[in-house]
């Protein structure tokens, strides 16, 4: 059986410059062993459940095809971890406005952040959405633009469906907003 | 046998199939050679630079199905540079002088063009399958000459390719006679298609039996897809968003109720999770699953869904799967006979799932009929690789990565030697196998000693000396490709035993030990093998010093000698 410290010398990192560290860092010993024995000690304390996060970039390591590594972007879990840092940026105009704003419909849970955060911003009332009734006699009415190219009511589709079809929103008001889900 | 007419001997050999029986028929006797040779209708080229196409065709003038491979394989893993080589063009420029009636074309990391495309559906009028397997070089354009041109067109099989999409009509260009399809797959395609012009070419292809479509596709069209084709065996799901309450998502759920005919599911670029119910009904009928993916599925979803398919043979899925999820698994296949557990993370950037030994013990107890295993994790132990060697002695291909290349046994730390050791012993079929973690020399002795079946040896970062790249070249007899990243072999293990190369495909050694010299003594030696260096870095000079380090080496054997497409950071020895 090998002895543990033979394969130090035999790796000769240095000749062929194999660095397993983070680009920019100096190893001067070969730090391939005693890296993963930290490693599992490391996991152990924290009852194994993380794996390390402070990974070397090798190249071609994963060795998965590129095409799949392209294609795979790691899905958060949903619970409780923090929106994706690249947000859905979409355009919201209000009628009469000088002005566009632009917001991220990812950092809001749902409708209630979504309106209270487009009531603010543009300092209007819009009211409580209701299935029958829509935006219910408002002066405002929030409407959104999906991928079909159709101007829809926001509200009626769960909050995922909207935030993966909205392109645009458009604060309606004035009589056209009043004319928007009255009932029938 | 020889008193038979040749007539006879050739209805004899018709019925053989297999390339490698094929060439030891051909070994016999002079007669059986031609008789052989005349009667070969597919060829396979393992690597388009051993020979020249004006060879092959030569040689089998009936020639109809051909299937080349270009690259190595680390190229997959972006160790090869852009522009290595593996063009495919002089392969058909030639096929189409000498009126090949080319009817099949495989190929497999080739550099393909528009215009090989172009020349393939101009040339040959019988054509009816197009198998594109992790090339690139193309745009739908290609496709799109693909489509007008073939009118007897059966199979458009795009796999994992990087194709240049121009969002035309490619789709549209299959002319309204084509009726032939049995299987398209475009699922690689990162644009929109004319979906109109999908649905048209569905209903006019009765007997398509495999469609995968790609991200663009929408329920919607999946739905109206699906009414049309009930034939259908094998589908890949593009997009699977869609509203619970729509009208759409209530009749799909309805339709895939009553489809116990297919057998095969992929796909799922993007899913409401809210809708997976409606596929449901599926499961309990799959054979072929491949969820490796669709990263919308949690670990929880998708041990709901396995639950199901009891008849499942073969599986892809992502790693966030978990152990818990294998043993689900474990549980209800039992007659799963290929796994595939990719990283749903490969970068390591965030708090992703992960699989270690525990899920794969947990297979091997559950699933006695695995042979085929692909399987990255986050560790591994001696103990749980002799458990798997003892649970499963068929394994035909056996790859193991795990994520950390150099990390030993999770449980005793020691290197993983024993554990492959004991994998090689029992597998006694084993044809392929890659090995990663702490190893030393030692596999290496194991797999020289047993492995005697072995032709497909992948290693990466593993330690000891000379010794165990010898222990392999020296000890497995069928070896036929070997390709070692970051070891520590240097000339010593290249020229011990350089007649083993012309016994192989080629062999691929990158980061090792290799020297100028080296690789110049073996050039020398022999002749029929092409010493390929790769000078990526231009860091090294080709009339320099003998002990300069060779970064990235790639041998084969050939018979077309130095080839005369190489770039200019390739040297041929």
């Amino acid at each position: 059986m090998e002895s543990t410290g033979c394969y130090d010398k035999d790796l000769n990192l240095e000749a062929t410059e194999l660095r397993l560290g983070l680009p920019g860092t100096d190893q001067t010993e070969p730090t391939t062993n005693k890296r993963s024995i930290h490693q599992t000690k490391e996991e152990d304390q924290e009852g194994g459940s993380k794996v390390a996060s402070s990974k070397a970039q090798i190249v071609g390591w994963p060795p998965v095809r590129s095409f799949r590594k392209n294609s795979v972007q790691p899905k958060k879990n949903k619970a409780g971890t923090e929106a994706e840092a690249s947000g859905i940026y979409v355009k919201v105009s209000m009628d009469g406005a000088p002005y566009l704003r632009k917001i991220n419909l990812n950092s809001y849970n749902g409708y209630d952040q979504l309106l209270v955060a487009v009531q603010s911003m543009f300092r209007i009332t819009i009211g409580r959405h209701s299935e029958r009734e829509g935006y219910g006699g408002s002066e405002h009415a929030p409407t959104y633009e999906d991928k079909d190219g159709d101007w829809m009511l926001v509200g009626d589709v769960p909050w995922e469906m909207f935030t993966r079809t909205c392109k645009r929103l458009r604060i309606m008001k004035g009589s056209e907003a009043r004319g928007l889900g009255c009932g029938v | 046998m020889n008193y038979f007419p040749d007539e006879v001997i050739e209805h004899v050999f018709h019925f053989v199939n297999s390339n490698k029986d094929r060439n030891s028929i051909s070994l016999v006797c002079k007669l059986w050679y031609r008789i052989e040779r005349f009667s070969r209708s597919r060829v396979l080229v393992g690597n388009c630079y051993a020979i020249t196409p004006e060879r092959v065709i030569a040689r089998f003038p009936c020639l109809k199905s051909l299937f080349l491979k270009g690259k190595p394989h680390f190229a997959d893993f972006n160790l090869v540079p852009q522009d290595w080589g593996g063009y495919v063009y002089p392969w058909i420029k030639c096929l189409e002088k000498n009126r090949t009636n080319l009817e099949e074309l495989r190929l497999k990391r080739m550099i393909v063009t528009d215009d090989s495309l172009e020349l393939v559906a101009k040339s040959f009028s019988n054509f009816k399958s197009l198998v594109l397997v992790s090339c690139e070089g193309f745009t739908t354009d290609g496709l799109a000459a693909i489509a007008a041109n073939c009118r007897f067109l059966r199979e458009l099989d795009l796999q994992e390719n990087e194709i240049e999409d121009h969002r035309g009509q490619w789709l549209n260009c299959f002319s309204e006679s084509c009726t032939s399809l049995v299987a398209l797959n475009f699922a690689c395609l990162k644009g929109d298609i004319n979906l109109a012009a999908l649905e048209r070419l569905v209903a006019r292809s009765p007997n398509l039996k495999s469609l995968r479509l790609n991200r663009s596709v929408p329920v919607e069209t999946l739905h109206r897809i699906l009414v049309q084709a009930p034939q259908l065996v094998d589908i890949g799901v593009g997009s699977f968003v869609c509203d619970p309450e729509s009208e759409t998502f209530l009749k799909l759920t309805a339709l895939l109720q009553k489809r116990h005919s297919i057998r095969s599911l992929s796909g799922f670029f993007e899913m409401t999770l809210y809708c997976a119910p409606a596929i449901y009904p599926l499961f309990s009928n799959l054979i072929s699953l491949n969820l490796s993916y669709a990263p919308a599925f949690p670990g929880k979803e998708l041990i709901k869904i396995l639950q199901l398919c009891g008849k499942l043979q073969k599986l892809w899925v992502l790693d966030c799967i978990g152990d818990k999820g294998l043993e689900i698994v474990a549980y209800s296949c039992k007659e799963l006979q290929e796994l595939r557990v990719f990283p749903s993370d490969p970068d390591g950037d965030g708090n992703a799932t992960f699989v270690t030994e525990e899920g794969l013990v947990a297979i091997s107890s559950g699933c006695p009929k695995l042979n085929s295993l692909l399987y990255f994790c986050a560790q591994m132990t001696n103990a749980a690789l002799i458990t798997v060697a003892r649970n499963c002695p068929n394994f035909i291909r056996f790859r193991l990565c795990i994520l950390d290349p150099t990390k030993p046994d999770a449980a005793t730390l020691q290197p993983l030697d024993e554990g492959f050791g004991a994998i090689v012993q029992a597998c006694k079929g084993l044809r392929r196998l890659s090995i990663s973690g702490h190893l030393t020399d030692q596999v290496f002795q194991y797999i020289g000693m047993h492995a005697k079946n072995l032709e497909m040896l992948s290693v990466a970062f593993a330690g000891g000396s000379d010794k165990g790249m010898l222990h392999v070249l020296n000890g497995c007899e069928k070896l036929n490709k070997l390709e070692i990243r970051d070891c520590p072999y240097g000339d010593g293990a290249l020229l011990n035993n350089v007649r083993k190369y012309e016994t192989m495909r080629s062999l691929w050694m990158s980061s090792c030990n290799i020297s100028m010299g080296g690789c110049r003594m073996l050039a020398k030696s022999m002749p029929r093998l092409n010493v390929e260096v790769i000078n990526e870095n231009g860091d090294l000079n080709r009339d320099g010093d003998d002990d300069q380090l060779v970064d990235k080496l790639f041998v084969y054997r050939t018979l077309a000698g130095p080839r005369t497409d190489a770039p200019d950071f390739v040297w041929t020895l």
